[in-house]
């Protein structure tokens, strides 16, 4: 008999149902309690058979009165285009949740999340914990143009179920919707006019580096949510390492004080082989 | 109590981290130290960098052991020689994997000089076409790659065995004749996992190394028949979990022993777990050095 309860043994789920959220990024569902009962932050190793085994954040989707797990993917690479293309009824291998997720400190009252494309996947999850927890948020919302915006009306559903205790806004690099420009930069400017609690950031390496510094400028907390190549997620392979900590298992999440210490961060990362790459070329 | 010289090797106590294992930056290298590891070995350094294979390249298994085929993925001896060379701080042991004797000799001239305590040559990966279990099953290749390896370097020298076609013993006597100061012995052995569901073998190489309990008892065999056979130090390595584990294989004959696949069920707190086992066990036994263990199961 297969021990169900250990989640690291890969499991077998059925599609339910597949949602297209923008032209080149899907949600699949798919019936998964240990998916249910994921925080935000937390991801699972999705196997998609013959083709790649991929870390992609947890996220929960009810249809009707029911709870589904759910993952959403950017067609890219061969992994997430297979399973761009997976259909309802087929069938994945998911393992997890592993990671730790974002922490909502007692009497938190407001909170700036700032996210750039499926980076948002766990924010907007925490946004509605926050809105749900009364703390007062802002959403800051990052896409390249204005058809890739992702999650917007599941933003906006979460805001009016919340009584609109918060706020959206959106940025967009080429200015085709909301502000034109870097999710950094409109984070300071809405952080000019308004004093954040916390800050929370998910996205591009260089956009988190960015938030980190707009943390330590305005002497806000940051808890962002770290990528690194991926293979064992346990936490004994060494793939997801950043200076001495492990992605996989110290993280995903990392707050002020250890982001500090992380000199890697925003600056390089290991490739498949181990050897260090630099976001900004070395002189 | 738990210091002990191995093949000229100092360690403060014989808890080693096994190859494969988080071990390709210094930084990971100094917190496993920090954890409480007597030694640690990198992962396989090769002359050129691999990127491994595709994902998935590891399954969990019910009994808290693992298949991997991760494909020897390592960034190169260059860029490793790099990483490594503020070391002052970990005994640190590279493992070698290479294809022939030329691939060993450029690699030990670069590293020798590094803060490093040792070497281990990886004879035994189970899973990589041309290297590793391969190169480990020719007795007279193993002869040649050990004594250029040797003749490239002062400090010990370690051969990592597996369980091949050839026999254990074999391979560990061309192996130490031609002046290997040690054996670990083992690395994984071949293994599958196929999903039942969708009829897919679930590793990308479609085979890989089994590790963890499951190997045990055939890692605690091979340790004692090569104490009878040969005396030498031996690295006793495969399915570690806890301090009991560790006693057995010192008792069947193993200098030290590397843990590996326990980190992923007990995190790296197992390190010093073992260690404030084995304390206690050596305190109730009357011993004064872990020394005493080595071989002890040989009396009887």
């Amino acid at each position: 008999m297969v021990d169900h309860t250990n989640t690291d043994i890969l499991r077998s789920v059925q599609i339910e149902k597949v949602i297209v959220e923008t032209p080149s990024i899907r949600t699949i569902i798919f019936e998964d309690k240990h998916s249910v009962a994921s925080m935000p932050g937390q991801f699972l190793m999705v196997w998609i058979p013959q083709v790649e085994e991929l870390p992609m954040s947890v996220g929960i989707k009810s249809l009707g009165s029911h709870k589904f797990g759910a993952v959403t993917v950017r067609k890219y690479g061969p992994g997430s285009t297979a399973l761009y293309y997976k259909q309802g009824g087929e069938r994945i291998g998911i393992r997890g949740p592993y990671g730790n997720y974002f922490s909502i400190p007692k009497n938190l009252r407001n909170a700036l999340i700032i996210g750039g494309g499926t980076g948002l996947v766990p924010l907007v999850r925490l946004f509605g914990d926050l809105l749900h927890n009364h703390v007062n948020t802002t959403l800051i919302m990052g896409s390249r143009t204005r058809n890739e915006v992702l999650f917007e009306h599941k933003a906006q559903k979460i805001l009016t179920d919340n009584n609109r205790n918060g706020n959206i806004a959106f940025s967009t690099d080429d200015g085709t919707y909301g502000f034109k420009g870097s999710t950094v930069d409109l984070a300071e400017s809405i952080l000019l006019s308004k004093r954040f609690e916390m800050l929370y950031t998910c996205g591009p390496e260089l956009m988190m580096k960015g938030v980190q510094k707009l943390g330590e400028r305005f002497s806000i907390p940051v808890e962002a949510s770290l990528e690194r190549y991926m293979k064992c997620a346990i936490g004994i392979c060494g793939s997801c390492c950043i200076n001495d900590r492990l992605v996989c298992q110290d993280g995903t999440i990392f707050d002020s004080n250890r982001l500090r210490q992380l000199t890697e961060f925003g600056v390089s990362y290991r490739d498949k082989s181990g050897r260090l790459s630099y976001y900004i070329p070395q002189s | 109590m738990l210091n002990l010289e191995v093949a000229g090797m100092y360690l403060r106590n014989p808890i080693i981290l096994a190859s494969g294992f988080l071990g390709i930056s210094q930084a990971i290298f100094e917190r496993i130290y920090d954890e409480g590891a007597g030694a640690v070995v990198s992962k396989s350094i090769s002359r050129y960098p691999m990127e491994g294979y595709r994902n998935p390249t590891i399954v969990v298994l019910e009994n808290k052991s693992y298949i991997n085929a991760v494909g020897l993925s390592n960034p190169g001896y260059e860029a490793f020689s790099e990483e490594i060379k503020t070391n002052d701080k970990v005994p640190l042991i590279v493992s070698l994997v290479g294809s022939d004797p030329s691939d060993f000799e450029i690699m030990t001239r670069k590293l020798d000089g590094s803060g490093i305590i040792g070497f281990e040559i990886n004879l035994s990966c189970p899973h990589v076409q041309k290297l590793g279990l391969e190169v480990g099953d020719d007795p007279q290749m193993v002869k040649s790659i050990v004594e250029t390896t040797k003749s490239n370097t002062t400090k010990p020298v370690f051969v990592k065995v597996g369980v091949g076609s050839t026999n254990v013993l074999d391979i560990s006597q061309a192996a130490l004749n031609a002046g290997a100061d040690g054996i670990t012995a083992i690395n994984t052995i071949r293994a599958m996992k196929i999903s039942i569901d969708n009829f897919n073998p679930i590793l990308s190489n479609k085979v890989g190394g089994l590790s963890g309990p499951s190997i045990k008892p055939i890692a605690i065999r091979c340790v004692y028949e090569l104490w009878k056979k040969f005396k030498v130090p031996i690295f006793g390595c495969g399915g570690v979990s806890n301090w009991e584990d560790a006693v057995e294989f010192m008792i069947a004959g193993a200098a030290s022993f590397q843990v590996g696949t326990a980190i992923g069920f007990g995190g790296m707190s197992v390190f010093n777990s073992i260690s404030n086992g084995i304390v206690k066990y050596m305190e109730r036994k009357g011993y004064q050095s872990v020394k005493e263990l080595i071989g002890r199961s040989h009396k009887y």
